[in-house]
């Protein structure tokens, strides 16, 4: 699979690590469905960690928009942790970065969700 | 454009089947010319996403991925740039009225990405209708002494 997601509870808050490739087909997908998962969940405090991402095409931050709004329809909060250069640079381009929450330390992350 | 092309040190060209495969193969190629041509990490970078959103629009949107139709891709580098052009066998659409992924109503739009990032990433892109149908893209980079 060109993606792991491995998620984990840290107090409230859904951490999904996402390691490897965010483009058009299975990795894409693949995050998608989790997101969606954890929604029907009700999981309302979802923090996504991008530390290991190697790659990200405009499908693939078209699925981060995607599930950005699907969360903050549901009435929860989905934020970015640890953007390297070139997710970084992606969301800056596009204008994006400023419409997430990002985050570049874990701890002070999971502390910015609302209560 | 410029007129004068000069001549190719290193030229590739190939028949793809309509396939997120070849989008993989495209993207490798491209980057590895790219790579031998001199191109840094940054470029290197750019150029292999410009290549991998014009192979995706050529697959996904021109031929939809139909196992009849084929995506005409070719490489060269010659002294001072790289060039590489795409083209599908689709219907064609209307790239002269695209919708501008920055404009505000678009920010949050889950898609149409695409062309803004080949534009920003290459120094040169030029879309052309092809007869009887399908479009053609051309990217060119530009090898700078740094």
């Amino acid at each position: 699979m060109s993606v792991k997601l491995n998620t984990r509870q840290v107090g409230d808050v859904s951490v999904m690590d996402v390691a490897g490739r965010i483009t058009l087909g299975e990795g894409s997908s693949a995050m998608r469905d989790a997101l969606r998962e954890m929604v029907s969940k009700s999981q309302k405090k979802i923090l996504l960690n991008l530390a290991d991402v190697s790659y990200i095409d405009s499908s693939g931050i078209g699925e981060l928009v995607s599930g950005f709004t699907t969360v903050a329809n549901s009435g929860g909060q989905l934020k970015l942790l640890n953007l390297n250069k070139r997710v970084k640079d992606l969301l800056q381009i596009t204008k994006l970065y400023t419409v997430f929450d990002v985050h570049e330390d874990e701890a002070a992350a999971i502390r910015s969700f609302a209560a | 454009m410029r007129e004068n092309q000069p001549r190719a040190t290193e030229t590739l060209e190939r028949s793809l089947d309509s396939t997120l495969e070849s989008v993989d193969k495209a993207e490798e190629i491209v980057v590895g010319m790219a790579q031998r041509a001199g191109f840094d990490e940054d470029d290197l970078m750019k150029i292999g996403m410009a290549v991998r959103e014009s192979m995706v629009n050529a697959v996904v949107h021109g031929n939809r991925y139909s196992d009849r139709k084929k995506v005409r891709f070719s490489v060269a580098h010659s002294p001072g740039e790289l060039r590489v052009t795409i083209a599908d066998e689709g219907e064609g659409f209307d790239f002269e009225h695209l919708p501008d992924p920055l404009a505000p109503e678009n920010l949050m739009a889950t898609s149409g990405r695409g062309i803004f990032l080949i534009r920003s990433f290459m120094d040169e892109f030029q879309m052309k209708h092809l007869d009887p149908g399908g479009t053609e893209v051309t990217l060119v980079k530009f090898v700078v002494s740094k």
